[in-house]
């Protein structure tokens, strides 16, 4: 059964091309997942929800190691974003990461941990408060929350826990972007006898204080995360720092 | 009426492709008593149940020696009877050349005869081996009913040794994976190379150092250019009368550590990198776009970590 669309998305549609406008859906989840209702409630609060095509998720649709599932989103194309979260309705861990884009795009590239094939999805919050959302199946082999880390395997890690390493891209075609890596286990807590210990908090800010990015970690970002964004206007030094759940801190600053 | 009909029709096909499970292994002679499979230039499949790769045997005075025993029990068995049309002497030694599963899920079929490999080869089998094993049952199916993992468990140690009578040069390497063994058979001048060399087939990098294994090429591609060097046995594809497969398996994994480094040094992202064209000149590889994507997954995080400039 097909619902009309709510007032709102007919405003929309009207500003967009014919092709998105046309794919622009308020009901019946365009991925087909068993789990979309109790995402919406469950994870959306029950909010408005408008299945959105400039909501980008790019995945590989066959992810070889479901420990490091690349991820980007991207939201570029969309007005007055104020959060996106991240989530896989069938991971165990159903949230992967919510990040808030204060001064920087709405745009984030990160890798991920899978138990099996799931959609991946992003739901984008305007600032009207209605969710976009979209996503994209990807298919593994699984078992990526509930396999050890690489790190559990050595005490190599806690030598260099939170050390981070990034880079800026000034010129070229990458210009405007910010790389970054933090050491980290990312335990989801699922594995006997390893509990949950993972980054939380992590902000990115201009030379001058001024937050560009806040993002809120979960338990199936892949180890040893890496963070693709960008900057946007600001030119200096960029500065990152955040927490894991035991409170150990990290402060670092990327040169321009 | 109808489901009934499909259940059967169903059912038949399930014992048509039981009754077949025959990978029709013929032994392609390389030399003098001296014997390859070759398997098919593809993924793992329900189709090929395994048979990518190649295994091969040499008739030595005091029996035969096997080196690799393939992708399941049933290649094992299979094998096994095709070596006795061949010959009728018995089993002597079962080489496994690396740890990988298409090389040693053989090895149960080879029960009584010894099997031998490098230490960390060994070490390998025993550790990773069920994950292997578990992962072709997934992607082959009932090609592998049985198959169960068999370590070796006399540990080979480079140089030259006499097996059954025959001398071969053993070359441990490594670089594919943490143990690569390469075979020479000084007597017929056939190198076997395990999968330190792909020949038409764009190779596979789970466990891959690429430094090491381009020093290994280079270490192989000079026992091709002794006097006595007749023929080059890859661990995939044809085999061959020359280097070219070692010059291919080179450019291959130069491209490929050139374009990690690239990639990470332009600031890519990994769904950028796996979205990245092949070259023309590798872009026709059969299984190349495949193992391209697998080779991103298990080679650009430590590129990216050095563009990053993360203390190593």
């Amino acid at each position: 059964m097909k619902f009309p669309l709510t007032i709102a998305a007919i405003a929309l549609a009207a500003l967009m091309p014919p092709a998105d406008a046309a794919a622009l859906q308020d009901s019946g989840d365009p991925l087909a997942s068993a789990r979309w209702g109790d995402m919406q409630k469950t994870v959306l609060g029950g909010a408005p929800v408008l299945f959105d095509p400039r909501v980008k998720v790019i995945a590989p649709s066959t992810a070889e190691n479901p420990m490091q599932v690349p991820v980007t989103i991207d939201a570029t194309a969309l007005p007055n974003v104020q959060e996106v979260l991240v989530f896989a309705d069938f991971n165990p861990i159903v949230q992967v990461l919510r990040f808030f884009p204060e001064g920087s795009g709405a745009y984030l590239g990160f890798r991920v941990k899978l138990q099996q094939s799931t959609p991946v999805r992003a739901a984008v919050r305007t600032a009207d408060g209605v969710w976009h959302v979209g996503g994209t199946w990807v298919n593994t082999v699984g078992g990526g929350c509930t396999a050890p880390s690489a790190a559990s395997a050595s005490k190599e890690w806690q030598k260099r826990l939170n050390a981070v390493s990034g880079r800026q891209w000034s010129e070229g075609p990458q210009t405007g972007r910010v790389r970054l890596s933090i050491v980290h286990p990312m335990d989801t807590g699922l594995v006997a006898g390893t509990p949950a210990f993972h980054l939380e908090e992590i902000e990115i800010a201009d030379a001058a204080g001024q937050r560009l990015m806040r993002v809120q970690t979960y338990e199936p970002v892949a180890e040893n995360p890496v963070f693709t964004l960008h900057r946007g206007q600001v030119s200096g030094p960029v500065e990152a720092s955040g927490r894991d759940n035991n409170g150990n801190r990290f402060k670092a600053s990327i040169a321009p | 009426m109808k489901q009934l009909f499909s259940l059967v029709l169903c059912a038949l096909a399930g014992l048509a492709t039981a009754a077949e499970f025959d990978y029709g292994l013929q032994a392609q002679p390389v030399a003098e008593g001296v014997y390859a499979f070759i398997g098919r230039n593809e993924d793992f499949s329900t189709a090929n149940g395994g048979n990518i790769v190649n295994t091969g045997f040499i008739v030595a005075p005091g029996g035969i020696i096997v080196i690799d025993s393939g992708s399941s029990l049933r290649y094992g068995q299979q094998m096994r009877q095709a070596i006795a049309r061949v010959s009728p002497r018995p089993l002597a030694l079962v080489i496994n050349t690396h740890h990988h599963p298409d090389h040693f899920l053989g090895n149960q079929a080879f029960a009584g005869t010894p099997l031998a490999a490098l230490p960390a080869t060994i070490d390998g089998i025993a550790s990773e081996g069920n994950a292997f094993a578990e992962n072709l049952y997934r992607l082959t199916g009932d090609w592998m009913k049985g198959t169960e993992v068999v370590a070796p468990s006399r540990a080979l140690a480079a140089g030259h040794s006499e097996i059954a009578g025959r001398r071969l040069r053993l070359i441990a390497l490594d670089g594919h994976t943490g143990a690569d063994l390469a075979i020479y058979d000084e007597a017929s001048g056939v190198l076997f190379a395990g999968d330190l060399v792909f020949n038409g087939r764009a190779p596979t990098t789970p466990h891959a150092d690429l430094a090491h294994w381009l020093a290994a090429l280079d270490q192989l591609e000079a026992v091709t250019r002794e006097a006595g060097f007749t023929a080059l046995v890859p661990g995939h594809g044809a085999v061959a009368r020359d280097a070219a497969p070692i010059r291919q398996t080179r450019a291959w994994l130069l491209w490929l550590r050139g374009a990690m480094q690239q990639a990470a040094r332009a600031g890519l992202d990994m769904n950028e990198v796996l979205a990245l064209p092949l070259p023309a000149e590798f872009a026709g590889l059969p299984v190349a776009a495949s193992e391209y994507r697998r080779s991103v997954g298990h080679l650009f995080p430590a590129a990216e970590q050095e563009a990053l400039g993360a203390a190593q």
